[in-house]
């Protein structure tokens, strides 16, 4: 199917049609679409193994799918590489972080500047990286001229740990960014000053998806919501539309029968 | 006037660990001297040895080859047991070109490092996804069944090999070609890991999940480290051929695998220096065990487990921690 044929039938950035998974006997995801139009937040939430990492997997193509398309701007990107896919612009996070624990904070940042999506763009020269990636760590709240953004990763607090891995989204400067569970693991006030930095990228127009079990704060950040259960989509909506579905109470509540 | 103790790096290193603020000559010097270190020794050392040695001197150089090979590889998290893989490649390549179509060294050795590093990167590329235990095992396999097929199909001189090659001009020529790659090799991959391209390949060891999602290709990085690894390897065993005067089977054999591991493991692995001062232990360390007999790989055994043991950083990792706590005594104003 040619690009153009793909761009037409939708505005969307993201478009996911039917996308099934499952591992031996488990529907880990299971028939699940939905669009993606360029600017907006998604909140993806569900009870834990509802299959919300492995949809991530799937659209950054960690797991081959065995049903269905991921459509990205125009490209169909079902079964690509993860690096292509990075290429074309969708950055995502880890839920358990992954970064480079024998580097440096900063030097853990030149490894995405040197990927060839950000060498096509400036600031991506031999050199420069350095001063970019110390940018790039004050954007995510490393306090600028402390020793911090000079220590070895395994020696970084898990707040830190949580930032540099938004850092290393950031530093590819993607057009969508899916976060995998930035929130879990950090205090209130970390939460509280993670957020201010979500809402800048969402004013730099980028597009998101967040998978959150903090619902208060995803609710307060996200235009969209969707509940994923047993690998199902089973709502999506407002947060408000989606807090109030008979099915999603009976998800994380568990039925009355 | 009072004094105090200071750490003779204090005011070199700023902030991290690769970037040094030098105001003297002094603090050059501190730099400079282990850096000369494998320079004076590899290149002035030699005249001061009787030609017996000398020629222990080469044979551990070749070794010492083979452990650099090693290491890199280890640096991007690839497990070799089989650099004899390297050595038998590079050695039947400049053994052949040499035999049947009469090509001097000058053009053999370099033909067959090139070449010779392909064929390598080919033979492995199919099993650069695997990682750690997996892809040493097939390192392990594969010279065998290099071996295994000289011996069965009868080619390239079967067991018998290729002999009467052509040798060095004089022992001096062959001393001053593997001593000056070995320098070439040590210092370019110790500066080649310091720039982003080894931040790379380090990252790939760390967390390879991550560096595809950087949007990297990990396969292409790891395929371009075993090309330089089986390059560096090959060109060891181009040489030991030229040496030699012979292509053969040997080359396959186990020691090329174990000694390369051992200098790295005594030596510590990860800093290319390591390796060559393990080998530049071992080898003739074993070679003054010769006279025990059998007893000598007792000794040998026991002095790798004691090493292992005891100091499983390794020496080189050891003397650059000691020589970085250096103290002088320092005006207090």
């Amino acid at each position: 199917m040619g690009r153009s044929e793909l761009k037409k039938e939708g505005e969307s950035l993201l478009r996911v049609e039917d996308l099934s998974k499952s591992f031996g006997g488990v529907l880990a995801v299971d028939g699940v679409s939905f669009e993606l139009p360029s600017g907006q937040l998604l909140g993806i939430i569900g009870p834990n193994g509802s299959g919300k990492t492995t949809l991530v997997n799937l659209i950054t193509g960690f797991i081959k799918p065995d049903r269905g398309r991921v459509i990205y701007s125009g490209n169909d990107i079902t079964g690509w590489p993860p690096y292509k896919i990075v290429t074309l612009g969708i950055a995502r996070t880890f839920q358990m972080v992954k970064p480079f624990y024998q580097l440096p904070a900063y030097k853990n940042l030149i490894i995405p500047l040197c990927s060839p999506r950000v060498k096509a763009m400036a600031g991506g020269k031999y050199g420069e990286r350095d001063a970019v990636a110390l940018d790039l760590l004050e954007e995510v709240g490393f306090e600028r001229d402390s020793y911090v953004s000079y220590k070895v990763a395994s020696s970084l607090p898990q707040g830190y740990l949580k930032r540099l891995e938004l850092a290393k989204a950031i530093a590819l400067r993607p057009d969508l960014i899916i976060l995998d569970e930035l929130f879990s693991g950090l205090s209130l006030a970390e939460v509280a000053s993670i957020v201010p930095i979500i809402e800048k990228l969402r004013f730099q127009g980028k597009t998101m998806i967040m998978i959150e079990h903090r619902l208060k704060e995803l609710f307060r950040i996200a235009d969209r919501v969707m509940v994923l259960n047993y690998g199902q989509k089973i709502a999506e909506g407002s947060a408000k539309e989606v807090m109030e579905s008979e099915e999603v109470k009976n998800a994380y509540l568990g039925s009355e029968e | 006037m009072e004094k105090r103790k200071e750490r003779i790096d204090r005011g070199i290193k700023a902030r991290s660990e690769d970037i040094f603020a030098l105001s003297s000559y002094r603090e050059m010097l501190y730099l400079l001297v282990p850096r000369a270190i494998p320079v004076v020794g590899l290149l002035f050392l030699a005249p001061f040895l009787s030609p017996y040695w000398r020629e222990i001197f080469i044979s551990t150089s070749v070794y010492a080859l083979l452990a650099i090979s090693w290491d890199l590889l280890i640096s991007a998290g690839l497990v070799s047991l089989g650099q004899s893989l390297f050595y038998g490649i590079g050695s039947y390549v400049a053994g052949s070109l040499n035999h049947y179509y009469s090509l001097p060294p000058i053009l053999t050795i370099p033909i067959a490092t090139v070449a010779g590093g392909i064929i390598c990167t080919i033979v492995l590329l199919p099993v650069l996804r695997l990682r750690g235990i997996y892809f040493a095992m097939v390192t392990l396999v594969v010279p065998l069944m290099f071996s295994r097929l000289v011996e069965a199909t009868r080619i390239l001189g079967g067991t018998e090999g290729l002999t009467g090659l052509t040798p060095f001009p004089s022992p001096w020529v062959s001393l001053y070609v593997i001593e000056i790659a070995v320098l070439v090799t040590l210092f370019g991959f110790r500066r080649l890991m310091g720039s982003d391209w080894g931040l790379i390949v380090k990252g790939i060891n760390d967390n390879d999940r991550s560096v595809m999602s950087a949007g990297l290709n990990i396969h292409w990085y790891k395929a371009q480290v075993v090309f330089l690894g089986a390059s560096v390897g090959c060109f060891a065993g181009a040489f030991g051929t030229h040496l030699d005067m012979f292509a053969g089977m040997p080359g396959f054999a186990l020691d090329y695998s174990i000694m390369p591991i051992a200098a790295a493991v005594v030596g510590g692995a990860g800093s290319f220096a390591g390796p060559l001062l393990g080998a530049f232990i071992l080898v003739p360390l074993s070679e003054i065990l010769r006279s025990l007999g059998a007893l000598r790989i007792v000794f040998y055994g026991m002095f790798l487990v004691i090493f292992v043991v005891g100091l499983p950083e390794g020496i080189f990792r050891f003397l650059q921690r000691k020589y970085h706590q250096f103290e002088r005594w320092v005006e207090v104003s």
